[in-house]
């Protein structure tokens, strides 16, 4: 394991959630990726992070149920 | 000339009521191209209204309550731009007169947990195993639902929105009528008390 948590590492967590959110600027994006590919820590972290994202998607997602569908559509207004 | 002689036909129509049948055949079409569109989306704005609502009825209620208005008031949304997020405007306006602001804002000091802090957590009372999606196998469907449940508001609306809604920050802040930046630092925070919330499950499920 590459070991102690240093500034590049400190300055990499600062970068992970816009890394993540696509919007860092390219000369960000390639420095936040030099880093992770010389961390082990960093880049496990920055991959439990965005498992996490999915993980949450998935859990909360729940469909409309079928009445609501029939209800919404029976709220448009008919033509005269 | 062009100019006058089209002036000439539709006065020549309107004597005989041609441009008014015209203009609400038009109408018609439009408004019913509107709704289509927007019945479309329904399952998206339900995702998101689910988790903005406490409840699912609470979510039911708002979806309809915002598609009734947005039926009504169809004229006022501007083709070509984007019809999710105006739905969604109407929703968190909606579920803002219903008066679900009376929340408190949170603990500040409470939540400032570096953004590891939950990996941290996860692999360190588990088995030693630092495999991401091993770790995240200790959270429970129902530990993720309770957990941004209690997220407060304010910083729930923009995780949903953004994390569960693909919103961009620009949208997000158009729908919750509050500065890009707000929503920038609202996100962070808010992903934050997620994995708070989400590290106290745990240590809930281990005593």
């Amino acid at each position: 394991m590459t070991g102690v948590y240093d500034e590049g590492c400190a300055h990499c967590e600062e970068m992970m959630q816009p890394y993540l959110d696509h919007v860092l600027s390219d000369a960000e994006v390639l420095e936040a990726e030099a880093h992770l590919q010389r961390c082990d820590k960093c880049r496990r972290r920055y991959r439990f992070e965005e498992s996490l994202r999915r993980y949450v998607r998935l859990a909360v997602d729940e469909h409309m149920s079928p009445a609501l569908r029939q209800k919404l559509s029976a709220l448009r207004i008919p033509l005269d | 000339m062009g100019c006058s002689a089209s002036v000439a036909l539709v006065a020549a129509e309107d004597e005989d009521g041609g441009t008014d049948a015209l203009r609400i055949a038009t109408e018609a079409r439009d408004r019913v191209r509107f709704e289509e569109e927007a019945l479309a989306l329904a399952d998206q704005v339900y995702r998101v209204a689910r988790h903005l609502a406490n409840s699912r009825e609470e979510a039911e209620d708002l979806v309809q309550e915002t598609y009734a208005r947005a039926f009504r008031s169809w004229r006022s949304f501007q083709p070509g731009t984007n019809l999710r997020a105006w739905l969604l405007r109407i929703l968190t306006n909606l579920n803002i007169d219903r008066g679900r602001r009376n929340q408190r804002a949170p603990q500040m000091q409470a939540l400032e947990a570096n953004d590891y802090f939950l990996y941290d957590k996860l692999a360190d009372s588990g088995d030693g195993t630092t495999d991401e999606e091993r770790v995240l196998e200790r959270l429970s469907q129902d530990d993720v639902v309770s957990a941004l449940s209690a997220v407060p508001h304010d910083f729930r609306d923009v995780i949903v929105l953004v994390d569960l809604g693909d919103f961009s920050y620009q949208d997000a802040a158009q729908i919750l009528d509050i500065p890009v930046g707000t929503v920038m630092s609202r996100l962070h925070r808010g992903r934050r008390i997620l994995k708070r919330e989400l590290a106290e499950s745990v240590a809930e499920g281990d005593s």
